[in-house]
């Protein structure tokens, strides 16, 4: 099976004029698979946020490539880029923050759809078809970010990401900020899409207990590179290389 | 063991809304107390309200907190200044937002200690270095050359435990100490705690919500939800056995390690 | 078992919402006011009455009459047709006008960015009286220059507002749903951007009012705004600045009215700004 997203050799290096470069993602190779719950694990400063930045573009990579289902996205700009975000969606860390303050929860669940040629009056309806797909009534269509708790506001979230049907979600801690109640429903919430869309999630996450649970694949980052990479029952059991020993160790 | 604080029927009200409703317990010399509670549940409010950091906002609308024979919600401002630091410390989130970016780690110590006691700076930096020796930093001296943002979050936060060590107080408050750490330091951070408690006997009341943490140090613990006690006692016996329904879901829901 | 202690809170209020009434409905009731001044005024401000020059207030002419005999309340009410009016329209102008600039140089950043802000660095490296003095001189008096000069030197502060504003607006987490949400950049600007940095560049307009209008009077009192005989509150004061002594309610007239419009901008401004600060949750 080819992979939906296959990453080559991918480098980011910051440079600053009176000072050493700093090489944040060094030489990264991974692909991610159909259907599949890959999860990339480490602390910070590791370079994994890096990695997601660049796949999305958000962040412009300094050697190495990209490839989303099949085309090379290493390098587009303007309209070619905003049609990739048809196939790639991300779902953030702080769900209250990744809302526009001054707009409902509504209006940003149908702006991916306005912006890919929806007319306003369906896309609030499909918003609102997707919030309850997500578990929340159709008041939340009308409500504003800070109205909402932040359980409630990362399902819009990851309403808004389905909205467009990517072929590929990003989930770049998208549960660190939830409290562990929460945590579950949300996780439950993404399980129960994997049944009904054909998605695949790339989860960007600390906490390895919750990567054993939840994931199929794991990858390690430390210092900007994949140290280690298995299934997270294999990893976590029969951890090959010293930094992910003591990552396991360290949980209480 | 002798009891050092009480909190009892402690109602907090924040303009006229109440957070707190009826809270009980107590912790002896050396005990270790964990207050649970996800966010918004008004575990941070508990212990701010011992430190007079309630702001003009919040206030202790009914109830008492007992130290030493002292009312602590009734003292003047000038009363509470010379207890917290001196006799309850207080370890924050981020100890590194907490020190002044722009003056090392050693002046601001210093001023921290000759605030509370007469000190001069030849007996001070023999007792910060003795202190920091003991928490295991390996160059004692270079930490307190240092200004905070040449320290690792890791590292500030050690220094920032350390520093609420500095004049040994009777008990110490932390909220949420670990939450913004990587979980090797993370783990750094409890041994230390509980390194403290082993060498200075002090009493240490924890806000987390981190179960495995309290699993790993607590001696008792007070489960809170909206404001309202859920459940509290032995920590042991609950995490066994947890009696309310709401601390059987939270424990259910803690991803485990199967190792 | 002893009693808990029972506590009373003060709930803190500060009134928010009175004050913006209050004070919004003075401001509007000023500009209106400078609206509809012709018909407002008691007497013609321009008919002179050499019988009756100089004479103190009374029924008839409540702020007396001018040197020429001209009515005093009325010339007040005139001028402010000039000084509100123009006030409004040089801030509305370098509103825009700085705003725009300083988002452009934001989104951009680069060299546009260096070239514009080191153009608006001039600018305000001159103090900026003397410089709208220059200006005005150059340009010869008259109210429309005055505008010029004044603008000319105060739309650097709107550019550095709407500047820093946009750039840390840039970086937010919600800026980068949006991109990923297929939002252009013109998109992003006009549709999260500007509406979230609105705030603070009104709150600088508000605060300004004031300002600018004293800076307005000021040119005009030094003989580079309005030209006499048109009212204007800085030129009237200046002329009959010599009765101060003898006929002081000539020059304090205008006086009070640009004090009390200043006034009543600036607590408008102040109260805007808290209303507008997130602590204050409504």
């Amino acid at each position: 099976m080819d992979p939906i997203l296959k990453v080559e050799h991918l480098t980011k290096t910051f440079s600053s004029r009176g000072r050493e470069d700093y090489t944040a993602v060094d030489d990264v190779n991974f692909s991610l698979y159909p259907g599949e719950k890959l999860a990339v694990i480490g602390e910070s400063g590791s370079g994994k946020t890096t990695v997601v930045n660049m796949v999305t573009r958000l962040l412009d990579c300094t050697s190495g490539r990209i490839i989303l289902d099949g085309e090379d996205i290493t390098n587009v700009r303007g309209k070619a880029l905003r049609e990739i975000y048809r196939k790639v969606q991300m779902v953030f860390q702080t769900p209250v923050e990744s809302f526009d303050p001054r707009r409902t929860l509504g209006d940003g669940i149908s702006e991916s759809l306005v912006n890919h040629g929806m007319k306003k009056k369906e896309a609030m309806k499909e918003a609102v078809r997707l919030l309850k797909l997500c578990g929340l009534g159709d008041e939340f269509a009308k409500r504003y970010p800070h109205e909402v708790s932040g359980g409630q506001c990362q399902r819009a979230a990851i309403a808004r990401a389905l909205a467009i049907k990517p072929k590929v979600l990003i989930l770049d801690e998208a549960t660190s900020a939830l409290d562990v109640t929460v945590q579950e429903e949300v996780l439950n919430l993404l399980t129960k899409i994997k049944e009904e869309m054909d998605i695949s999630y790339l989860f960007i996450c600390h906490d390895i207990a919750l990567v054993q649970n939840f994931c199929d694949r794991v990858l390690v980052m430390y210092h900007g590179r994949i140290v280690e990479e298995g299934i997270p029952d294999e990893v976590i059991q029969h951890p090959k290389e010293e930094y992910t020993k003591n990552l396991i160790d360290s949980v209480l | 063991m002798a009891e050092i604080i009480r909190y009892e029927h402690v109602d907090i009200s924040y303009n006229g809304r109440r957070v707190i409703h009826d809270c009980n317990f107590s912790a002896d010399e050396g005990e270790i107390l964990g207050i649970v509670g996800e966010s918004g549940s008004g575990k941070s409010t508990l212990i701010k309200a011992a430190m007079g950091l309630l702001g003009t906002a919040g206030l202790v609308t009914r109830g008492d907190i007992w130290y030493k024979g002292k009312n602590l919600p009734d003292l003047s401002p000038k009363e509470m200044r010379k207890i917290c630091g001196a006799q309850i410390g207080m370890i924050f989130q981020m100890a590194g937002s907490s020190f002044c970016p722009i003056r090392t780690v050693r002046d601001q110590l210093f001023e921290f200690v000759s605030e509370h006691e007469k000190t001069d700076r030849h007996e001070f930096e023999d007792r910060a270095r003795d202190l920091l020796h003991k928490f295991r930093f390996e160059d004692p001296k270079r930490v307190l050359d240092s200004y905070p943002f040449e320290l690792s979050g890791g590292m500030q936060q050690r220094v920032g435990i350390a520093a609420a060590m500095l004049l040994n107080p009777k008990i110490l408050m932390a909220d949420e100490p670990t939450s913004a750490l990587d979980v090797s330091v993370q783990k750094q951070v409890v041994e230390e705690m509980l390194m403290i408690r082993e060498k200075f006997g002090t009493t240490i009341l924890l806000v987390t919500h981190n179960l495995g943490i309290i699993r790993a140090m607590t001696d008792s613990m007070l489960v809170l939800k909206e404001g309202e006690t859920m459940e509290y006692g032995n920590t042991a016996q609950i995490l066994a056995d947890p009696q309310s329904a709401y601390t059987q879901k939270l424990l259910a829901a803690v991803p485990k390690l199967r190792r | 078992m002893r009693e808990p202690t029972v506590r009373k809170q003060n709930i803190h209020n500060n009134h928010l919402k009175t004050r913006l009434i209050i004070f919004g409905t003075l401001a509007i009731l000023l500009v209106v006011c400078s609206f509809f001044s012709e018909y407002l005024c008691p007497y013609d401000p321009y008919v002179q009455d050499l019988g009756n020059a100089k004479a103190a207030p009374s029924l008839a002419h409540l702020f007396g009459t001018d040197r020429y005999g001209r009515d005093m309340l009325s010339r007040v009410i005139a001028g402010s047709r000039t000084s509100i009016y123009s006030t409004l329209l040089l801030v509305g102008f370098i509103t825009v006008f700085g705003t725009i600039t300083g988002i452009v140089c934001a989104w951009n950043g680069g060299r546009l960015d260096s070239v514009l802000m080191r153009i608006s660095d001039m600018f305000l490296a001159f103090p900026g009286l003397v410089f709208a003095l220059a200006v005005a001189a150059v340009l010869g008096g008259g109210v429309q220059n005055a505008i010029i000069a004044l603008a000319a030197i105060s739309w650097p502060k709107y550019a550095r507002v709407a500047r820093s504003q946009t750039l840390a607006q840039k970086e937010t987490v919600y800026i980068r749903a949006a991109r990923l949400s297929g939002c252009s950049s013109a998109k992003l600007i006009i549709k999260h951007i500007l509406p979230n940095i609105f705030g603070p560049v009104l709150v600088t307009a508000m605060l300004d009012i004031g300002t600018m209008m004293m800076e307005l009077a000021g040119l005009s009192f030094l003989g580079l705004g309005a030209k006499p005989p048109t009212p204007e509150w800085g030129s009237m004061m200046s002329d009959t600045r010599n009765l101060l002594t003898t006929h002081p309610w000539v020059t304090l007239a205008p006086g009070f009215a640009i004090f009390v419009s200043v006034i009543i901008f600036n607590l408008l401004g102040d109260t805007v700004r808290d209303w507008l600060d997130p602590r204050n949750a409504r």
